[in-house]
C-alpha cells in the first residue's frame, strides 16, 4: 500500500500552513532524511524531511498552497515494489482520509488507526479564523474609520517599531529578540531597522537582564524587556516587584522606573505544567505596577504603545495562541489606548461576562450560543487588570444584575475573585444571582490532550455558567 | 585513526577509566542506537500530531549521556533539562513508558501528565526532566547534598546546556557545592547553541570548563562526539567526586543535528555545518567503524543489533499510540499528597 505523506505539525500551536515549495518532483527517488518540501508556518519556514524511503508517486497539494491543514495528505509515496498502478486507490484513500482528518481522526501512514483512543488534537484551540467578531464598540470608544487587517503578532511589532522611531531611548532586550526575530517572531524586522544597539540579544539570564533593564530605566532609558514567555519571568520576579514596582514609592516620588515587561502569558498548547501558567493575578496584586492583557490586535497595538510611553513599570501579558489571529487595527497615526479602560465588546442586558486576553474570544463565542437561546450577554474585555476598570463592570452589572468572570488562571485569589469582591462591595443590591467564576482548573497544567482540554475554560463552560446565573437550563 | 588510539588507551585503563570488554562495547553501541532510533520515531510521531507541545530531540548528542552513564553506579542520581529522552533511555527507563509520556497517555512515566520535558524515575535515580533553563542545577546540587547526608557513596550527574551556564543560580550552586564539598558532577552538554544563539554570542570569551575556577572547582573539556573519549576523559572527574573531593565541572563538546525543538527555522547555522558534523563526527558511526575494525562485531551482528533496536522502538511507538488517555478524573489527582 503506498504511503500518504501528511502535512506535518511543526510547532505546538500549528494547525495549518503553507506548502511553499516542493523540492522533489513526482517520480523522484526519496531517501529517509531527504528534504521533500518547504513548509511555512506563521512563525517560520521549515524543511520537511522524509521519514521513509521510496519514490514520490503523486503530489496532491501544489507549490504555494495556503491553509493546508495539519495531517492532510499532501503527496503519495510509493515504496519498494509498488508502481503507478497503486496510485489511484491510494489517492482516493488519502482524500477520504482527509475528511476523516477533519472529523478528528489522525490517519497514521501505513497503519490503520482503528482502536486508537481519541486523538490528542481534539484539545487544540479553535483555529485562527474562528476569532468571533465583536459588535460595534461602545459609544465612548472612538470609532476609527480606517482600519487594516493585522495579526496580533504584527500589531505588537508595529507598536514597538513606531515607539522606537518616536523615542530614541526606547530599546528592546531579551532572549532571541534580535537575530532570531523573536522566539515567537514578534520582533520581525526590528534588528534590521534599528540595529543591535537598540535590539539586544541577551544570554539566558532573566534575573540579570530584568535587573539590568531596571537599572537602564533608572539611567534614563525606556527598556522593553521581553520574556520569551512569562513562565520565565519567575526567575526575575524579584526585580519586577522589588526593583521596578517599589522604587518610586521608596524614593518618595523622586525616581521612577519606566519599563515594559512583555511576552506571552498563559497556556499555549500541550507545553506542560512549567510552561503553561497565567500570571495575571500575580502581577495585578502588586501596587506600583500597571498590568495590561490585550485580546485583539488593536488592543495589542494600542496598549503596548501606551505601556511604552507610560512613566511606570507596565507588565504586558500577551498570549501565544492569539499571535496568529487577525483583527482590524486602526490606521490612525497616533492610535493609543488608555491603560485602565475596559471595552464593551458586545452589548446585552441578560448577563455580564467579564474576560481578558484569549478568554474574550471564548466569552464572545459563548455569547453567540446564549443569544440563540434568548439570553443577550454583555461581554466586557478588561484590557487592563491594574488599574481595573471597575466603573465599566459596575455599570454593566447594574444593568444585567448577573455576572460571570472568565480567566485561564487558577481560581484562588484570582482576577475573578477580585472582581466578585468589588461587585459585592459596590453593587450588592443589584445582584440577582451570586457572581460566578469560570477559571482554569485548580491544578498544575497537565500535558495529556484530554486533561489539558478539561483544565481550561471553554465557551460551553462559560455558557453554562451564564445560564446558571440566569436560572435557566440549556434550551 | 585518532579515535582508535584513544579508545585503546581507554581499554588499557588510563587513570580511573574502566577497561571495556566486547560485551560492554557492544552495549554502548546499542544504547546510542536506541536513543537515535527512539528520537527519530518521536520526531515522526510529532509530525503526525501524536506528540504535542515542545519536543527536544537528543540526536547527535548520544555519546555524552551513554559515555557518562558507563561511569555511573547504582545509587547515583541524574538530573537534566527538558532535552531528557536520551538520559532516560541511558539510565534504563522503559522506552515504552517514555514514548507513552510523549503521546500523553496513561502508560507514560508521568501517567500523561508531565509530557516530553517532565518524567521521573526514582527507581533508576532519574530526577527529571526540568523545563526552566538552569533550574536543574541547584536541584542536582541538592541531590548531592542528600548523597553526602546519607553517606551513601552516590553522586549526582547534573547536566546543563551551554545556554544554561549563564544563569545566576548555576553560580550560587557552584559556591555551595564547593563550600560544602558536595558530590556533584556538573556536565555542560555544550552543543554550541542555546536555541538560535551560539556560545560565542551568549558567553563572555573563555573556557566554559573553567567557569567553576573562582570556587576552586576543577574543570576539563571533553570530546563528546566519541563515546570512548567521553568515558576516558570523564573517568578522572567521576573518581574525584566519588572520592569525596567535592564538585567537578566538565565541558563536553557535542552537537545537536535537529532543531532546538520541533519548530526551528535553523537560520542561525549553515546546512553545511550540520552536514559536516554528521559526516565527520557522528558518535554512532565512529563507534561502529571502530568495533568493525577491531573485530568486536561483524556486519551480520550489526544487522541483528539494528533489528533488535528497531523492534524495541517499534514496540514503544505501538504502545504509546494504544495506551489510553488518562481518565478525566486524573485532572484532579496528584496535586497534594493526601495525608
Ligand atoms: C528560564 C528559562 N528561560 C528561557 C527558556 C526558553 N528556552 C528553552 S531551551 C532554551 C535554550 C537553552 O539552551 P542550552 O542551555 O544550550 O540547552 P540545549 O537546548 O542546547 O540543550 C531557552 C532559551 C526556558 N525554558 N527557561
Ligand atoms: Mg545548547
Amino acid at each position: 500500500m503506498p504511503t500518504p505523506i501528511l502535512m506535518p505539525a511543526l510547532s505546538p500551536t500549528m494547525e495549518e500552513g503553507t506548502l511553499a515549495r516542493w523540492l522533489k518532483k513526482e517520480g523522484d527517488a526519496v531517501e529517509a532524511g531527504d528534504v521533500l518540501a518547504e513548509i511555512e508556518t506563521d512563525k517560520a519556514t521549515m524543511e520537511y524531511e522524509a521519514v521513509d524511503e521510496g519514490r514520490l508517486g503523486k503530489i496532491l497539494v501544489s507549490d504555494g498552497t495556503e491553509g493546508v491543514k495539519v495531517n492532510q495528505a499532501i503527496a503519495i509515496l510509493l515504496t519498494e515494489g509498488e508502481d503507478d498502478s497503486a496510485l489511484d486507490a491510494a489517492v482516493q484513500a488519502a482524500q477520504s482520509g482527509e475528511s476523516a482528518g477533519a472529523s478528528g481522526v489522525i490517519p497514521a501512514p501505513g497503519d490503520a488507526p482503528t482502536g486508537q483512543s481519541p486523538p490528542p488534537q481534539a484539545a487544540t484551540p479553535p483555529p485562527a479564523a474562528a476569532a468571533p467578531e465583536p459588535d460595534a464598540p461602545e459609544d465612548d470608544e472612538p470609532v476609527y474609520d480606517k482600519t487594516r487587517r493585522q495579526s496580533v503578532r504584527e500589531a505588537l511589532r508595529d507598536a514597538m517599531a513606531e515607539e522606537m522611531r518616536r523615542d530614541e531611548a526606547v530599546f528592546l532586550m531579551g532572549e532571541e529578540v534580535a537575530q532570531y526575530e523573536g522566539a515567537y517572531k514578534v520582533s520581525q524586522g526590528l534588528l534590521a531597522e534599528f540595529g543591535d544597539k537598540r535590539v539586544v540579544d541577551t544570554p539566558i539570564t532573566e534575573m540579570g537582564f530584568a535587573g539590568l533593564g531596571v537599572g537602564a530605566a533608572f539611567g534614563g532609558l525606556r527598556p522593553i524587556v521581553e520574556f520569551m514567555t512569562f513562565n520565565f519571568s519567575m526567575q526575575a520576579i524579584d526585580h519586577v516587584i522589588n526593583s521596578a514596582a517599589k522604587t518610586l514609592y521608596m524614593a518618595g516620588g523622586k525616581m521612577g522606573c519606566p519599563i515594559v515587561f512583555r511576552g506571552p502569558n498563559g497556556a499555549a498548547a500541550r507545553v506542560g505544567a512549567q510552561h503553561s501558567q497565567c500570571y495575571a493575578s500575580w502581577y495585578a496584586h502588586v501596587p506600583g505596577l500597571k498590568v495590561v492583557a490585550p485580546w485583539s490586535a488593536a488592543d495589542a497595538k494600542g496598549l503596548l504603545k501606551a505601556a511604552i510611553r507610560d512613566p511606570n513599570p507596565v507588565v504586558v501579558l500577551e498570549n501565544e495562541i492569539l499571535y496568529g489571529q487577525t483583527f482590524d487595527v486602526p490606521e490612525a497615526e497616533d492610535f493609543v489606548l488608555p491603560i485602565g479602560k475596559a471595552k464593551v465588546e458586545r452589548k446585552g442586558d441578560g448577563v455580564t461576562i467579564v474576560a481578558f486576553s484569549r478568554m474574550v474570544g471564548v466569552a464572545l463565542e459563548a455569547a453567540k450560543t446564549l443569544s440563540a437561546e434568548g439570553i443577550e450577554a454583555e461581554v466586557i474585555n478588561l484590557r487592563s487588570l491594574r488599574p481595573l476598570d471597575t466603573a465599566t463592570i459596575l455599570r454593566s452589572v447594574r444593568k444585567t444584575n448577573r455576572l460571570v468572570t472568565v480567566e485561564e488562571g487558577w481560581p484562588v485569589a484570582g482576577i475573578g475573585a477580585e472582581i466578585g469582591q468589588v461587585v459585592m462591595e459596590q453593587a450588592f443590591d443589584w445582584l440577582d444571582a451570586p457572581v460566578t467564576r469560570v477559571t482554569g482548573a485548580d491544578v498544575p497544567m497537565p500535558y495529556a490532550a484530554n486533561l489539558e482540554a478539561l483544565a481550561l475554560p471553554t465557551a460551553d463552560r462559560v455558557a453554562e455558567a451564564a445560564r446558571a446565573v440566569c436560572y435557566r437550563s440549556q434550551a | 585513526m585518532a579515535a582508535t588510539r584513544r579508545a585503546r588507551a581507554a581499554s588499557s585503563g588510563s587513570k580511573g577509566a574502566p577497561s571495556l570488554d566486547a560485551d560492554q562495547l557492544e552495549q554502548l553501541y546499542r544504547d546510542m542506537l536506541l536513543i537515535r532510533r527512539f528520537e527519530e520515531k518521536a520526531g515522526q510521531l510529532y509530525g503526525m500530531g501524536l506528540i504535542g507541545g515542545f519536543c527536544h530531540l537528543y540526536i547527535g548528542q548520544e555519546a555524552v549521556v551513554v559515555g557518562l552513564h558507563a561511569l555511573a553506579r547504582p545509587g547515583d542520581s541524574i538530573i537534566t533539562s527538558y532535552r531528557d529522552h536520551g538520559h532516560m533511555l541511558a539510565t534504563g527507563m522503559d522506552p515504552k513508558g517514555v514514548m507513552a509520556e510523549l503521546t500523553g497517555r496513561i502508560g507514560g512515566y508521568s501517567r500523561g501528565k508531565g509530557g516530553s520535558m517532565h518524567m521521573f524515575s526514582r527507581e533508576v535515580g532519574f530526577y527529571g526532566g526540568h523545563g526552566i533553563v538552569g533550574a536543574q542545577v541547584p536541584l542536582g546540587t541538592g541531590l548531592a547534598f542528600a548523597h553526602k547526608y546519607h553517606e551513601d557513596g552516590g553522586l549526582c550527574f547534573t547536566y546543563l546546556g551551554d545556554g544554561a551556564v549563564n544563569q545566576g543560580q548555576v553560580y550560587e550552586s557552584f559556591n555551595m557545592a564547593a563550600l560544602w564539598g558536595l558530590p556533584v558532577l556538573y556536565v555542560i552538554e555544550n552543543n554550541k547553541y542555546g536555541m538560535g544563539t551560539s556560545v560565542e554570542r551568549a558567553s563572555a570569551p573563555g573556557d566554559l570548563s573553567q567557569r567553576g575556577a573562582a570556587y576552586g572547582i576543577p574543570g576539563k573539556a571533553i570530546n563528546g562526539m566519541n563515546v570512548l573519549d567521553v568515558i576516558e576523559g570523564c573517568a578522572e572527574a567521576v573518581e574525584h567526586v566519588r572520592a569525596g573531593k567535592g564538585p567537578y565541572l566538565l565541558d563536553v563538546k557535542t552537537y545537536r543535528y535537529r532543531g532546538h525543538s520541533m519548530s526551528d527555522p535553523a537560520k542561525y547555522r549553515t546546512k553545511e555545518e550540520v552536514a559536516r558534523m554528521r559526516a565527520e563526527s557522528d558518535p554512532i558511526d565512529q563507534l561502529k567503524q571502530r568495533l568493525l575494525t577491531d573485530g568486536v562485531f561483524d556486519e551480520a551482528r550489526l544487522k541483528d543489533i539494528d533489528r533488535d533496536v528497531k523492534a524495541v522502538v517499534g514496540e514503544a511507538a505501538e504502545f504509546a499510540q494504544h495506551s489510553p488517555e488518562p481518565d478525566p478524573a486524573e485532572l484532579w489527582t496528584d496535586v497534594l499528597v493526601e495525608a
